[in-house]
C-alpha cells in the first residue's frame, strides 16, 4: 500500500500543477463572479483566428489577448452576450464562432443529416418492398413456407 | 450495371469535394467586410503623432490599406513589391502599423524605403480588430465610395496586384466616372 502512495501523490501534485499551467488567461477580469463567468464563457466560444483550433480563452497569441480585452471592455460597457458575438461576427465572420449558427449559406449542411436519413429510409423501403415482392414470386427460398 | 454506377458516382462526387476541401488553405478566412463600408478610423501618423490619419479624407478615390508590422516576416517579404506598386502611382497605399514599436517601424521605413502615402499607428490593435485583421500582412482595397472591394491575406505579389487589385480599381474608376 505504502509503495503505491508515492506515485499517487506525485500524480496528484502533477495534476494540480498541470491545471494551473493550462490556464492561459490567469488574470481575473472582473471581481463580480457573474461577470467573470460571462467573460470566461464568451471567451471559450470565440475562435482565435491566428491559432485556428484554439479559442481565445486557450490562446496566448497577441490577437487572442486583444480580443479578450475587447470582450472584457464590452462586458464592462454593459453589452449583452449576443451583442458581443455580433461584434465578432461583423469583423471576423461566422468562422469566429466555435458553435456555428444556422445561416442561409450553411443550411444544407445543417439539414444534411436529416436529408441523408430520409434518403436512407427511402432506399431501405424500396429494397425491402422489392425483396418482399421477389419472395412472393419465388416461394422456394430457404425460409419460405415455414411461417 | 446501374447498381454499381450509382455508388461509384457518389464516391467520385464525394472524392471531388474532399479533394477541393483538402486543397483549400484553412488559414484563409473570407472577410465579411467585402462589399460593406470600410470601418472608419482616425489614428496618429507614425512619423508625426500630431498629424491624424483619417479614412474620411480618403473618400472619393480608391485606396489600399496595408497592415504590417516590423515583427512580421511576410511584411518584409512583400515590402519590395509594395514599393514597386507605389511607383506605379495608381492608388495611394495607406499603411496600418499594427501593434508595433514606433522607433522600429520608422527605422524599417528608412532602411527599406517607404511605399506608403501615410502610415497610421495602431498601437493597441483596436482598428485592426475593426477591420477583422488576424494575420499580417493583409491588404485591403477600398473603393471611392468607401466600400471594401477586396482583401488579400498573405504577402502581396505582383501577380495578385495585377489580377485582383488593378481590374477592381479600373472598374471602380469607370463606374465613378460614368456617375459624375
Amino acid at each position: 500500500m505504502i509503495r503505491h502512495l508515492f506515485p499517487l501523490t506525485l500524480l496528484a501534485v502533477l495534476l494540480a500543477v498541470g491545471g494551473q499551467a493550462l490556464a492561459i488567461d490567469t488574470e481575473v477580469a472582473f471581481d463580480d463572479p457573474t461577470l467573470q463567468h460571462r467573460y470566461e464563457s464568451i471567451n471559450r466560444e470565440l475562435r482565435c483566428l491566428v491559432c485556428q483550433n484554439q479559442t481565445i480563452a486557450d490562446s496566448n497569441a497577441t490577437l487572442a489577448q486583444d480580443l479578450r480585452r475587447e470582450v472584457r471592455d464590452m462586458i464592462a460597457a454593459g453589452k449583452t452576450d449576443a451583442e458581443i458575438r455580433e461584434f465578432m461576427i461583423e469583423r471576423y465572420g461566422d468562422f469566429v464562432l466555435y458553435r456555428p449558427r444556422m445561416t442561409a449559406q450553411n443550411f444544407l449542411l445543417w439539414a444534411a443529416p436529416a436529408l441523408l436519413l430520409l434518403a436512407g429510409c427511402f432506399v431501405l423501403y424500396r429494397v425491402v418492398r422489392r425483396r418482399a415482392q421477389e419472395s412472393e414470386i419465388e416461394p422456394d427460398g430457404p425460409e419460405a413456407g415455414q411461417s | 450495371m446501374a447498381k454499381f454506377l450509382i455508388p461509384l458516382g457518389l464516391f467520385v462526387v464525394l472524392g471531388v469535394f474532399l479533394a477541393i476541401g483538402l486543397n483549400r488553405d484553412p488559414r484563409y478566412v473570407p472577410s465579411p467586410l467585402i462589399g460593406k463600408p470600410a470601418p472608419e478610423f482616425s489614428l496618429p501618423s507614425l512619423q508625426d503623432s500630431s498629424y491624424p490619419v483619417s479614412t474620411k479624407e480618403l473618400l472619393g478615390q480608391s485606396w489600399v490599406l496595408n497592415v504590417w508590422g516590423t515583427w512580421c516576416g511576410g511584411c518584409r517579404q512583400e515590402h519590395d513589391t509594395l514599393i514597386a506598386i507605389a511607383r506605379q502611382r495608381t492608388v495611394p497605399i495607406i499603411g496600418l502599423n499594427w501593434k508595433d514599436d514606433n522607433a522600429a517601424a520608422q527605422q524599417w521605413l528608412r532602411q527599406l524605403g517607404n511605399p506608403y502615402a501615410v502610415v497610421a499607428e495602431d498601437r493597441d490593435g483596436r482598428v485592426a480588430i475593426d477591420w477583422g485583421v488576424y494575420g499580417a500582412p493583409e491588404t485591403f482595397l477600398i473603393g471611392p465610395d468607401g466600400t471594401v472591394l477586396y482583401k488579400h491575406i498573405a504577402p502581396m505579389t505582383m501577380e495578385v496586384w495585377n489580377a485582383e487589385f488593378l481590374p477592381r480599381i479600373e472598374s471602380a474608376r469607370s463606374a465613378a466616372g460614368s456617375r459624375s
